[in-house]
């Protein structure tokens, strides 16, 4: 811990470190090496949410990485939690890259597994998974609060991070999920990003058991949202995205109304609806938005759902 | 056991393409056990090659043998003379008896005729499944039996990620419907050994170096060797 009290001294860890509701929303760097798709998505997020998460390779498609694009929103006024995946890089890899986007003044750093290379763009990749995602956690607290390497050896400065992690209540076997995230508090995650929430009674049940291990006073829980822009992309992560539960009336909801504007505003809609929902649940501490290339939609969401102005920190 | 299939025939015509003494070489062994490449298989692939040849108009002798165990010298000696008439062996046995045979006969020309893909278990006729990839490290004692590292898809050693459905693996596709995630068997197996507390056991990271990551591995039993 440093001398201001905090792990790493983020706008994140600051807002819920306070007990304030958080905002975190999401970018995907794009498929080339264009410079100004960040600067964009980040101009459009400033001042809409606390910090955004920056996609490492998302479904195994390639990308301009987490670190470079991580830099950029910042740059451009937003502050970035870099993504990390065990899929595509080795334990040197991940330490020498947690030192990189720390000298780059990267803060928060979010330890995935990954998807599987078979979903993207290169399935013939050799997957690394050198380390698993609870491994990856506990190595860059061990940098953090030992100043030590995995292999044990010394540093002198230490990378100041604040670490999260995700999970996925809607994953199988469900009686292990709430257990598997307190596998993720024990190995030092601060704070836990959950997958897209639509089954929000089985959310709710699962937060049930979060609570009942004492979990939610360890860790800082941002229940995922994901608003749909249409009926297609509802049955499209209903039917093809791993680990999604997205419930049949949920679908039809949307699908009721008109293609285009009328089913995006519906998604909109229902985003709110869940936001001011999941926010009354206890042991939630904020909300993430995964809105998957519909980033100009969150300001818009953020604003109804009551969230705004959003807080400054020292 | 070593599981292999055999290569698709335009591709093994290509590797002995030009030659005009083939040698067709099974192994008797796992190849023979997973009717891919024992004695009869050889001779299929031979006749193939001949009928193949006769119909190009191509004049080839293409001849077949089987050693016991292409990767051991022994088993070598006796085929000997039928490799050194050849002019290309086409080596039917796992990636250990061609290279054996390769070493043992060099610089003769040893072609492999299949691709060695796992080290399997039969698990009914005619069906291998992967289960081991010798990784030099077995923790499978804490696993319920189960090893995580082959039989998850992203080997992890700390519970099933997000992905796992139904007691599916997310890689599940139409092709491979069949994958079971390694991390739902584990738990069910754990849960009937009443060991549940060990799927919460701290798994520090593995040690790859132990693995083929490490280099090429040789073992010596220096208790074993002759006095």
């Amino acid at each position: 811990m440093s001398d201001n009290g905090y792990k790493a001294g983020s706008n994140l860890e600051k807002i819920l470190t306070a007990g304030t509701f958080a905002v975190t929303g999401e970018c995907g760097p794009p498929k080339s090496a264009d410079g100004s798709v960040i600067e964009q998505k980040a101009k459009l997020l400033k001042g809409y949410v606390d910090a955004v998460n920056i996609t490492d390779n998302q479904t195994a498609v390639v990308r301009v990485c987490s670190m470079a694009s991580g830099y950029a929103a910042q740059q451009n006024g937003v502050e970035a939690i870099m993504q990390m995946t065990c899929r595509d890089r080795n334990r040197l890899a991940m330490q020498a890259d947690i030192l990189g986007a720390a000298t780059l003044g990267i803060k928060n750093i979010l330890c995935l597994t990954g998807d599987h290379m078979s979903f993207g763009n290169h399935p013939e990749a050799r997957g690394v998974h050198d380390l698993d995602a609870i491994n990856l956690i506990k190595m860059y607290r061990d940098m953090r609060d030992e100043k030590k390497f995995q292999c044990g050896d010394e540093m002198a400065v230490e990378p100041r991070l604040y670490i999260g992690c995700a999970e996925n209540p809607f994953g199988d076997p469900f009686e292990l999920r709430a257990l598997r995230l307190k596998k993720k508090v024990e190995a030092g995650a601060d704070f836990m990003q959950t997958q897209c929430i639509f089954n929000v009674p089985k959310f709710k049940e699962w937060m049930k058991e979060v609570r009942a291990l004492g979990l939610h006073q360890e860790v800082k829980i941002l229940a995922g949202i994901t608003p749909i822009k249409g009926a297609g992309m509802a049955n499209y992560m209903k039917k093809f995205v791993p680990g999604m539960d997205v419930p049949q009336e949920i679908v039809d909801r949307v699908a009721a109304k008109e293609k285009g504007e009328p089913q995006q505003a519906e998604g909109k809609k229902l985003a709110v609806e869940m936001i001011k929902e999941l926010a009354e649940v206890e042991g939630v501490a904020g909300v993430h938005i995964m809105a998957v290339e519909w980033e100009p939609a969150v300001p818009e969401i953020v604003e109804a759902a009551g969230l705004m102005p959003r807080p400054a920190v020292a | 056991m070593i599981t292999a299939e055999r290569k698709p025939f335009d591709e093994i015509l290509e590797l002995v393409d030009g030659h005009k003494k083939i040698l067709v070489a099974g192994c008797d062994t796992c190849v023979a056990i997973c009717l891919t490449g024992g004695e009869k298989e050889a001779e299929i692939l031979a006749s193939e090659l001949r009928i193949k040849a006769q119909a190009d108009g191509r004049e080839v002798e293409v001849e077949h043998t089987a050693a016991i165990r292409q990767c051991e010298w022994e088993y070598l000696d006796m085929i000997a003379a039928r490799v050194e008439e050849a002019d290309v062996v086409l080596s039917m046995a796992c990636g250990i008896g061609i290279q054996s045979l390769a070493e043992k006969f060099a610089p003769k020309l040893v072609m492999p005729a299949v691709n060695t893909n796992m080290l399997g278990m039969p698990q009914e006729h005619a069906v291998w499944l992967e289960r081991c990839v010798a990784c030099g490290e077995c923790r499978i004692g804490l696993t319920g039996g189960i090893c995580p590292v082959v039989r998850c898809s992203k080997s992890l050693m700390n519970g099933p990620c997000g992905g796992s459905h139904d007691g599916k693996c997310e890689v599940t596709t139409p092709e491979k419907e069949d994958i079971e995630c390694a991390w739902a068997l584990i738990w069910e197996r754990l849960k009937a050994q009443g060991r549940e507390e060990l799927m919460f056991a701290d798994r520090p990271p593995k040690d790859w170096s132990k693995s083929s990551s490490g280099g090429p591995r040789k073992m010596v039993r220096e208790e074993a060797k002759p006095v």
